[in-house]
C-alpha cells in the first residue's frame, strides 16, 4: 500500500509519514496542492489522506484535481475545523471513502485505508 | 438606534465566531502535532520492548519537538485569553500598539491561507485611545480581511500606529492591488456601524497602497 499525506502542518504529516512507515505502509508526505499534483505525476499512491484546509486549494477541490490524474486512487480527507457532522457531510458529498477528525488515530486510519483498498 | 445596534451585534458575532473558529483550529493543530511526536514515541518504545535498539538522541528530539508545540499552544490561548478580555470594559484606555499585535496573531492563520504575510511595525512609542476594545477589533479585523483581499502582488500587508495632532492613526500598508478593488463597496454598512461606534473615521489612499483608520483621543 503507497499512502500520500498532504496538510500545510510539516511536522505533522512527516511525523505520521514515520509512523506509517513503522507498519509496514509506503507512504510519501507533502504540504501543499501544488506539491501532491506534482508528486503524482511521476509516483503512484493507492490511497491521498487530505487535510481539508489548505492554503490556495482546499483539501476538496484537491480531490478533484488528483482524481483526473490518478483516476484509481482512494481519498481519505481529515480536519481538525469545525463540527464533525459538517464535514463528515461535505467530504462524503466530494466523494471521499472516509473521513477522519484530527487528532487522528493511527490504528483507525491504517484499518479505514485497508478496509478501502479491498472494497 | 436598534437598527444600529442590530448591525453591530451581527457584525460582532461575525467577527467573534471567526476568530474563535481560527482559534480552535490552531489548537487542534498542535494537538494533532503532539498526538503524532507521542504517538511516534510509543512505536518506538514498542519496537524497543521487541529489540530494536531504541535511538536515544530521536527521543530527545522528539520531547524537545513537544515541547515547542506546548509553547505555541499557550501563546495561541494567551491570545485567545486577551481577545476574550477585550469585552471587560465597554470603554477603556488601550495601547494600540498592543491591539494591533493582538489583531496580527489572530489574523495570522486566515493571513496564512490567503497567502499574505502580515507583519506589525515596530513600536514607536506609547500610542493610547480611550475607545471600546472589541468594536475597534472588529473594525480592524474587517479592514485586514478588505486589506489582504487588496494586497496585490505584493503579498505583505503592514500594520502600524501612530499619534498625531486630533487623534491616532492606524495604518493598513502595503495594498498595491487596492485599484483592483474599485467595484467593491467599502467601507460597507457594518463598517460604518462600527466606526460610528468608535467616533473613527477610514481613508483608502490608492495610490499609496494603503487603509487610514483614524480615531479620536477618546471615543467616550
Amino acid at each position: 500500500m503507497r499512502v500520500l499525506l498532504v496538510d500545510d502542518e510539516k511536522e505533522l504529516v512527516s511525523t505520521l509519514a514515520e509512523r506509517l512507515e513503522l507498519r509496514g505502509i509506503e507512504a510519501g508526505w507533502v504540504i501543499s496542492g501544488e506539491e501532491a499534483l506534482k508528486q503524482v505525476e511521476t509516483e503512484t499512491y493507492d490511497v491521498a489522506v487530505l487535510d481539508v484546509k489548505l492554503p490556495r486549494i482546499d483539501g476538496i477541490r484537491l480531490k478533484k484535481k488528483l482524481e483526473e490524474k490518478s483516476p484509481n486512487m482512494k481519498f481519505i480527507f481529515m480536519t481538525g475545523h469545525g463540527s464533525e457532522d459538517d464535514y463528515r457531510v461535505g467530504s462524503m458529498e466530494a466523494g471521499a471513502e472516509y473521513y477522519l477528525v484530527k487528532p487522528v488515530n493511527i490504528e483507525l486510519l491504517v484499518k479505514k485505508m485497508r478496509e478501502i483498498l479491498k472494497e | 438606534m436598534g437598527f444600529e445596534l442590530g448591525i453591530l451585534g451581527d457584525a460582532g458575532l461575525q467577527f467573534f465566531g471567526k476568530m474563535t473558529a481560527s482559534i480552535s483550529h490552531e489548537i487542534k493543530n498542535v494537538l494533532a502535532i503532539i498526538n503524532e511526536d507521542a504517538g511516534l514515541l510509543e512505536d518506538l518504545a514498542s519496537l524497543a520492548e521487541k529489540g530494536r535498539p531504541l535511538e536515544i538522541e530521536r527521543v530527545k528530539v522528539l520531547a524537545g519537538k513537544m515541547k515547542a508545540q506546548i509553547k505555541r499552544g499557550d501563546e495561541i490561548v494567551k491570545w485567545m485569553n486577551r481577545f476574550a478580555h477585550s469585552i471587560n470594559e465597554p470603554l477603556q484606555v488601550v495601547d494600540l500598539d498592543e491591539i494591533l499585535t493582538l489583531m496580527a496573531s489572530l489574523a495570522e492563520r486566515p493571513s496564512l491561507m490567503r497567502e499574505i504575510a502580515l507583519e506589525k511595525e515596530p513600536r514607536r512609542g506609547r500610542v493610547t485611545v480611550r475607545t471600546k476594545p472589541f468594536i475597534l477589533e472588529n473594525l480592524i479585523w474587517l479592514c485586514l480581511d478588505f486589506a489582504m483581499a487588496g494586497a496585490g502582488g505584493s503579498k505583505t500587508v503592514v500594520l502600524g500606529c501612530e499619534a498625531g495632532e486630533n487623534g491616532v492613526r492606524i495604518r493598513i500598508k502595503g495594498l498595491k492591488g487596492l485599484s483592483e478593488l474599485r467595484g467593491e463597496t467599502f467601507p460597507r454598512e457594518e463598517h460604518k456601524a462600527l466606526l460610528r461606534a468608535v467616533k473613527g473615521d477610514l481613508a483608502v489612499d490608492t495610490e499609496a497602497g494603503e487603509l487610514v483608520l483614524v480615531l479620536p483621543p477618546d471615543a467616550g
